[in-house]
């Protein structure tokens, strides 16, 4: 699994932080998401499609 | 295609925590209908979680209320006739569309991050006992909503601010009058701009004393926006930062008394609180009907031709109960459902900013305010509870509440 963010498109909702910390975090400048595990292991695979699924902006891409 | 037609919406509520029955049985048949606006014209009125999710997250659809036709002349009379009364103020981003909207927003989005706000909650928590031990200091009785759910969530987004809690007389009452449906579009205008010279004059004080430690200080301190834009960047944070939240620890408060069974899970899993305020916020939405939004271009869903132009009027309340998301018994609260997804907070790039904020002010707030007093129980007869049936923010006018110890 290959997680992507888009910058232009988030708005900082912070969905994707309460959803996995372990994956997501936001820019302190401007709050905008910051991938921190482009391949996430097994253990959090539904975890990033959640967080897909409920960002408000579409800006997460799960391949 | 035949479709069903509402000549106006439904906005009675037979009971006080569920949305009309009407809606619901609207969206049981078309998840998108048609509804008559008040000039005549022939919009929609989409009820599904999945439809509203995807015309909230759609940027075919605009966010400016001078594009929506009005929804009716029970609420707002008169529109006036200079149509530039209507155009969203610059600043008031929540109102507008990008490319504005994404620059102004952006100049706050670093503020209300996940970790920013969980910072936070040590504070929030001291306000909340400060505030718990003045309704104590009350004697048995008080009203939960003028003691601690309104208080609450305003003295924590006027600190966040800046704005001088003891100046609160000069927001709190005008907030009401704008948000209330009994308003007249002019009434609700006279109100918005006396909040808006109570914000110039913040704004102005701020320039004049710079280096203060707040969020409209930090705005400033960029230099990106105007100082109209700053004082309505600063007027929207205000009165979005305390209304909903307040009108959600009290609605919320008299739901979980009302539910004891569900209040008893709350009581003796104390880590149920998380999962506990999802619920009630998709459970209460506290909108009490729409937002609204208006087609930019020609958009298809589910085989409805939606046209440029079109108002859309999207019932959030009844999408948190649309039982294709939330399976079982979504007209029940239900603290162990999973409620994630959940649209009260909206969708699309609107979605609310100061989520996690909410988030923790509840959390927080109902946690504390039972195990402080576990006994609270309502002071009236649940049918003698003000509800806030003429407001565009759902909830109770007061809750009139008692405790033994």
């Amino acid at each position: 699994m290959r997680i992507s963010v888009d910058q232009s498109k988030c708005c900082g909702s912070g969905m994707c932080v309460l959803t996995d910390p372990d994956l997501f975090d936001q820019n302190e400048e401007d709050g905008t998401v910051v991938l921190l595990q482009e391949h996430p292991d097994a253990e959090h695979e539904a975890t990033a499609k959640e967080a897909a699924s409920l960002c408000p902006a579409s800006a997460i891409t799960i391949s | 295609m035949t479709e069903l037609i509402s000549e106006e919406l439904p906005t009675e509520r037979a009971t006080p925590f569920d949305p009309p029955t009407e809606v619901s049985e609207i969206r049981g048949k078309a998840p998108i209908s048609r509804l008559k606006f008040s000039d005549g014209h022939l919009g929609w009125l989409v009820t599904g979680h999945r439809q509203v999710r995807e015309i909230l997250g759609s940027p075919e659809f605009s966010n400016e209320p001078d594009r929506f036709h009005l929804l009716d002349k029970r609420f707002q009379g008169e529109l006036p006739e200079d149509d530039e009364k209507r155009k969203p103020q610059p600043g008031m981003f929540l109102n507008q569309d990008p490319p504005d909207h994404t620059r102004l927003r952006r100049m706050l989005q670093g503020q209300f991050t996940v970790r920013r706000m969980n910072q936070l909650s040590e504070w929030i928590g001291t306000i909340v006992d400060d505030q718990l031990k003045h309704m104590r200091s009350l004697g048995n009785r008080a009203d939960l909503v003028k003691e601690f759910a309104l208080p609450v969530p305003s003295l924590v987004i006027c600190a966040l601010l800046g704005v001088d809690y003891d100046e609160r007389h000069r927001f709190q009452e005008d907030t009401a009058k704008m948000l209330s449906l009994d308003s007249t579009f002019k009434e609700a205008m006279d109100a918005f701009e006396r909040i808006q010279l109570f914000m110039r004059e913040l704004i102005d004080r701020k320039k004049a004393n710079p280096g203060g430690d707040d969020m409209i200080s930090d705005l400033l301190a960029t230099g990106e926006p105007t100082d109209e834009e700053a004082s309505n960047m600063a007027m929207l944070l205000l009165l979005a930062g305390h209304e909903t939240t307040a009108n959600m620890l009290g609605i919320g408060t008299f739901t979980l008394l009302q539910h004891p069974d569900q209040l008893k899970i709350l009581k003796d899993e104390p880590e149920a609180i998380d999962n506990a305020v999802e619920e009630l916020m998709r459970y209460l939405s506290i909108i009490h009907f729409g937002p609204m939004r208006s087609a930019l271009e020609d958009v298809e869903i589910d085989g409805h031709l939606i046209r440029a132009g079109d108002t859309v009027l999207l019932h959030i309340p009844v999408a948190n109960r649309d039982p294709e998301k939330f399976p079982g018994n979504p007209e029940e609260l239900d603290l162990r459902r999973p409620a994630s997804g959940h649209v009260a907070f909206g969708h699309g790039i609107h979605q609310c900013l100061g989520q996690q904020l909410a988030r923790i002010e509840m959390r927080i707030g109902f946690s504390k305010l039972f195990q402080e007093f576990p006994d609270l129980r309502l002071d009236v007869e649940p049918e003698e509870v003000p509800l806030r049936t003429n407001m565009g923010i759902y909830g109770v006018h007061s809750l009139p509440v008692a405790w033994s110890s």
